[in-house]
């Protein structure tokens, strides 16, 4: 049965292997046909980025203005967010705090990535002791919630968005260094590494031309997925106030803000909430399309 | 497994707790003592708003923590104090740290074991259901519930809740820790990332038990779907969604941060917020250690319950 | 009469995402009372869906397009679940492909066979339990009352395809299919539970449906054989005629190289001279928890030749591909002595290990999984190239073509990925990289038994013709000893890490002097269709 499936073109006598060739175009618009939630998600990403990058093409106006008269103003044509207690757009100051944000995960996960791939590298490609070593301190960075390690270091570093976002990379090297070692191993042991080692291939070639590449690709991933989970840590600790003080507009702190006026005007709290929300949503809809759906399309 | 091998297991086991404790409170000992920054100047500007302290008062806080020691020391004496249970006094309050966390204690247990019962149950049943039946749109729906409740923010889904249940409906109070009412709306928030988690996990695992060749077997045997589902599948998928649950424990307690704070409740969270927000050094380092001892106990009764699960781990170290 | 199992025009397919795929293609047979029919061909035949379409057991996206299965006058297409239940088990009794996945690891194995007996209502709990002990003693298992609560990995792999046929023949089925029982199992084991699988089919007249891969398997145990390929019936006849006089280009095929069937003369051993190789005393030894050692090569002594092959024939867990590992120094030895051509190799470093590979190399048994999958196969051919910097890039390229046409591939594969090619293909690829640096030895670990018999036919082809240009040394390592009979030179027998018999080809299979090269010989699979009773006569049924 499987074994049906994995080569059907198996039969005597040796068969013409099956044309594959490079995706082109028309089959990317084919597989992207087939998945509007993930055009959806592509969408809604490159709408962050715009947003981050050039609030004023979205919102021209200026987040920290508002209106006194206009306060409390449910969604509207003329603010489709609604206004806030100070009568500031909530749409205006969504868009620009955008740029906060994301800046803060890019961060994030950046710290995490870089420190947790090389932590898990070294550790899977070099064994012994050292391996032994760092996953022990793999293991209880582990054993720590991450918010709490997040909250931790807040303490000793104190407030603001980059040491929030520090804070939150930190808290995250853990994962990354177990996938990256966990990757590294299982290409290690390979039959293909064994064979470049038997050819007389050199260590570090290996490690380079064989044993990088074919781990980078669920590396890759997780650090899509880790995307979106900074999104949520950043946005967390950007509620309970250790974000940019006031009144610089993040998402986390918008929400924060809105929450003493949860029961007047519910747009306050909700729609920036939904924004992230939607963003976190897209960002794992794409990691997932990147983790083998395509691959398996082709 | 015979009595000698079983007393090396549990030897092992509690040296690797051990070890874990006892790392957890170096790797917190380095974050927030030798982090960037003057822990007095810190604790002081934190405690004392406003009333700048003259280098005199100063050094007499430094030598009442015992700052002015060289680290090693320092160290040396936090840790010797910490095996005695001893993690020293508040900053901001001048409680004992001990205390100040098993005061905040209940109110965190109760809402961290509604949020696991939650998660469990639901976590659960939506895995079986979601491989179970053979309406494909169902099946869709279903088991597109979990990614889409880990991307949500926490404290958003908590006031959204709010809005709805209590200002909205008002079926359950929005803030407090008076009855069991109170607990439904926190126990949701609380449980839903983590019983997301289960979820998936579960129902992958299912998925993927259900492939095996000895589903097949039974398929040929003639048992039912639904006995193949339970009696078969269910037993075996198990031990990936329990390790997972092992590991995201620990976040129903970091996430009482959150939710406490969106409920306005009494609790470990409440007290984590209050003392990061003054830098209240002893208090969080007592917190993250506290944490860690969570971790380490969960992990021992995961470890437990494995072998009831699965024979091969009970019997695999004579096997 | 009537027959016991009538298939009629049955066309099953499979939905996917590359399209249909049609795996069983107008398929039409019938199985007696008590006939064993045989249906054999090679993977992707559609013999396995054919025989899960019969249990109504399609795997994922597998649909029955058409057709009918009558079993005992019942149509079994177009019954449902419930009523199919009814008769998977009790009617038909399956024994599976892997007996080492196919039982429920965390259930003991009495309540496996007695649940059988349970979901037929055919006993209670009580009686069950007492039933499943005797029916597991019936499929011959040592100690059934032991054995009956405990879990599946506290047995062997024969043990628990003992218990698999227990729970086959638990409700006395009338038909027992039988998907490629033992192709998971060793020679020997394999030979013992086929021989109690045939005792008790024949005493209680159960008819069988034996699906395997293995022409030489079938031939002993089947009255009549049918043979698939594509999704079709090609051929089919009572086993004699199938073998002797097979009619269809592809049972030719498939007759032909059939490497247990019509042994190929093995090559006549070479006169002695220099050795390449010698080897002396050799020993690696394992540690294993608890201060235990695992002597995985004991004490292993032998020489090749130039240009000789050398078989090393054994089981699993013999040892066999630790020796191979030893011999290129991809695994330490404990003590022991390997010197090739005339150099001490046994614990060179550095630059010494390095020239080394360019003089010995290997080809692994799963061409699927030594081929970095992101490499072309241009990249993968001059890999060793490169490696020693030998030549411009224009030259590797060049040296790189010229390899690919000699392992007798199309020029345009250089640019392909693994993946793009069948493991017939692959292999041949393994092999010209092997050859990139012109070494004199080859170390081939189990090189075709991944692939199919017609393929192994022709890649064994290719490696006696390479010697013969070439002038290399093999030291060819398999389980399979019809396959080693018909490319080496001398054979050693190896038993848990020692060889236990070292001679030329043809006075080993001839004239076996070591029990164990006995009991190996007698399990090869395909020697008792000359030996049995024409089929058919004395068990005429009404």
């Amino acid at each position: 049965m499987t074994e049906l499936l994995e080569r059907p073109q198996s039969a005597l006598p040796e068969p013409v292997p099956v044309q594959v060739t490079r995706p082109d175009r028309g089959k990317l618009l084919r597989f992207l046909g087939h998945r509007p939630g993930l055009v959806l998600s592509l969408l809604m990403v490159a709408f962050v980025l715009v947003a981050a990058f050039a609030p004023g093409l979205l919102a021209p106006g200026d987040p920290g203005v508002g209106d006194t008269a206009e306060r409390l103003q449910p969604p509207s044509p003329a603010h489709i967010f609604g206004t806030d207690y100070l009568g500031r757009d909530v749409w205006t100051r969504v868009v620009h705090g955008a740029s906060l944000s994301l800046q803060a995960t890019v961060i994030a996960v950046a710290v995490a990535l870089v420190i947790g791939g090389l932590i898990g590298l070294l550790a899977g490609f070099v064994r012994g002791w050292l391996d032994d070593l760092l996953m022990r301190v793999v293991d209880v960075l582990l054993a720590i919630p991450a918010v709490l390690l997040s909250l931790a270091l807040i303490t000793a570093l104190g407030y603001g968005t980059v040491k929030v976002a520090i804070a939150v990379g930190v808290a995250s090297v853990a994962s990354f260094a177990r996938v990256m070692r966990a990757e590294t191993l299982r290409v290690r042991q390979a039959t293909y590494v064994e064979a470049a080692y038997a050819v007389g291939t050199r260590w570090y070639v290996t490690l380079w031309r064989h044993v990088l590449p074919n781990a980078a690709g669920p590396v890759a991933v997780l650090a899509v997925l880790e995307f979106g989970l900074a999104i949520l840590a950043v946005s967390a600790l950007s509620f309970l106030g250790y974000g940019a003080p006031p009144p610089a507009p993040e998402w986390g702190s918008l929400v924060a803000e809105g929450r003493n006026y949860l029961a007047v005007a519910w747009w306050l709290c909700a729609l920036p909430g939904l924004t992230i929300a939607a963003t976190v949503l897209a960002v794992n809809r794409i990691s997932r399309a990147l983790d083998g759906e395509w691959r398996r399309f082709r | 497994m015979n009595a000698a091998a079983l007393v090396r297991y549990v030897l092992r086991r509690i040296g690797l707790a051990i070890a874990v404790l006892w790392a957890a409170f170096t790797v917190s000992f380095i974050v927030l003592y030798l982090m960037p920054g003057d822990p007095v100047a810190t604790m002081a500007g934190g405690g004392l708003d406003g009333e700048p302290l003259t280098p005199a008062e100063l050094d007499a806080l430094r030598a009442r923590y015992g700052l002015d020691q060289p680290l090693i020391v320092q160290y040396g004496q936090h840790l010797w104090n910490a095996l005695h249970g001893d993690f020293g006094t508040s900053v901001q309050s001048g409680q004992d740290v001990r205390a100040a966390i098993a005061e905040a204690l209940p109110p965190t247990l109760q809402i961290a074991t509604a949020g696991l019962v939650v998660a469990i149950v639901g976590g659960t049943a939506l895995a079986v259901v979601a491989t179970f039946t053979r309406v494909r749109w169902l099946k869709q729906a279903l088991l597109g519930l979990p990614s889409l409740a880990v991307s949500l923010p926490v404290f958003w889904v908590g006031l959204m809740l709010v809005q709805i249940f209590s200002f909205g409906l008002r079926l359950f109070p929005s803030v407090g820790a008076e009855g069991p009412a109170s607990l439904v709306l926190p126990a949701i928030t609380l449980g839903l990332p983590t019983g997301a988690l289960v979820a998936q996990v579960l129902a992958k695992s299912l998925d993927q038990t259900l492939t095996e060749p000895y589903v097949t077997t039974a398929r040929a045997k003639g048992v039912g779907r639904a006995a193949i589902h339970l009696r078969h599948a269910l037993r075996n998928a198990a031990i990936p969604a329990l390790t997972v649950l092992g590991y995201v424990v620990g976040n129903l307690l970091a996430g009482s941060v959150v939710v406490e704070t969106v409920f306005t409740r009494p609790g470990i969270g409440r007290l984590t917020v209050a003392a990061v927000g003054v830098q209240d050094i002893p208090l969080v380092q007592g917190i993250v250690v506290f944490a860690a001892v969570v971790f380490v106990l969960v992990n021992l009764v995961v470890d437990l319950t494995y072998p009831l699960l699965d024979p091969r781990i009970a019997t695999g170290a004579t096997a | 009469m009537t027959s016991l199992l009538q298939v009629e025009d049955l066309r099953v397919s499979y939905g996917g995402v590359l399209g249909e795929l049609q795996a069983v293609d107008g398929v039409s047979l019938t199985v007696e009372p008590g006939e064993v029919v045989a249906v054999v061909g090679e993977s992707g035949s559609g013999k396995s869906t054919l025989a899960m379409a019969v249990l109504g057991l399609l795997p994922g996206t597998g649909r029955i397009d058409g057709g009918r299965v009558v079993l005992d006058g019942q149509e079994l297409t177009g019954l449902s679940e419930r009523e199919m239940r009814a008769v998977r088990g009790h009617r038909i009794g399956l024994v599976p492909q892997d007996p080492t996945v196919s039982l429920n690891p965390v259930t003991r194995i009495g309540d496996q066979v007695a649940e059988v007996l349970r979901v037929h209502g055919l006993a209670d709990r009580r009686t069950a339990e007492l039933e499943a002990i005797a029916l597991l003693e019936k499929a011959g298992l040592p100690d059934a009352q032991v054995r009956a609560r405990q879990y599946p990995h506290q047995l062997s792999g024969g043990m628990r395809q003992r218990v698999l046929i227990a729970i086959a023949i638990a409700a006395n089925p009338k038909l027992i299919i039988a998907d490629e029982p033992t192709s998971a199992l060793d020679a020997t084991v394999q030979r013992r539970i086929l021989d109690h699988l045939d005792l008790l089919t024949r005493t209680s007249g159960t008819s069988v449906l034996l699906i395997t891969h293995d022409l030489g398997v079938a031939a002993d145990r089947a009255d009549r054989i049918i043979v698939m390929s594509q999704g079709k019936v090609v051929e089919e006849g009572p086993v004699q005629q199938i073998l002797e006089d097979p009619r269809d280009p592809y049972t030719q095929r498939l007759v032909a190289s059939a490497p247990g069937l019509r042994p190929v003369p093995p090559p006549a051993p070479l006169p002695p001279g220099h050795p390449l190789v010698e080897v002396t005393d050799l020993v690696k030894e394992y540690r294993l928890p608890g201060r235990r050692t695992l002597r995985a090569v004991d004490g292993v002594s032998f020489t090749i030749g130039r240009g000789e092959t050398l078989g090393l024939v054994g089981e699993s867990g013999s040892g066999k591909s630790t020796i191979a590992r030893l011999l290129l120094r991809l695994v330490e030895p404990t003590s022991g002595r390997i010197v090739l051509d005339g150099d001490d190799i046994t614990r060179v470093r550095g630059k010494a290990a390095r020239a080394l590979r360019r003089r010995a190399q290997l080809v692994y048994q799963n061409p699927y999984a030594s081929l970095d999958p992101r490499f072309s196969i241009e990249e993968v051919v001059t890999e060793p190239l490169r490696a020693f910097n030998v030549g411009t890039r224009a030259e590797q390229k060049a040296r790189a073509a010229q390899l690919i046409d000699r392992v007798a591939l199309p020029a345009s594969v250089l640019r392909r990925r693994p993946a793009e090619l069948s493991g017939g293909q692959r292999q041949r690829v393994a092999i010209a990289r092997a050859l990139a640096l012109s070494p004199d030895l080859v170390v081939c670990d189990e090189p075709v038994s991944a692939l199919d018999v017609s393929v192994q036919a022709q890649v064994l082809d290719l490696l006696r013709e390479l010697q013969a240009e070439q002038g290399l040394a093999y030291l060819f390592i398999s389980h399979d000893l019809a396959v080693v009979r018909s490319i080496a030179h001398r054979v050693g027998v190896l038993q848990h890490g020692q060889l236990v018999e070292l001679r030329p080809t043809e006075q080993l299979y001839s004239a076996p002097e070591h029990p164990y090269t006995v009991e190996l010989l007698a399990a090869v699979a395909g020697q008792g269709s000359t030996r049995r009773e024409p089929v058919g006569t004395g068990k005429a049924l009404p």
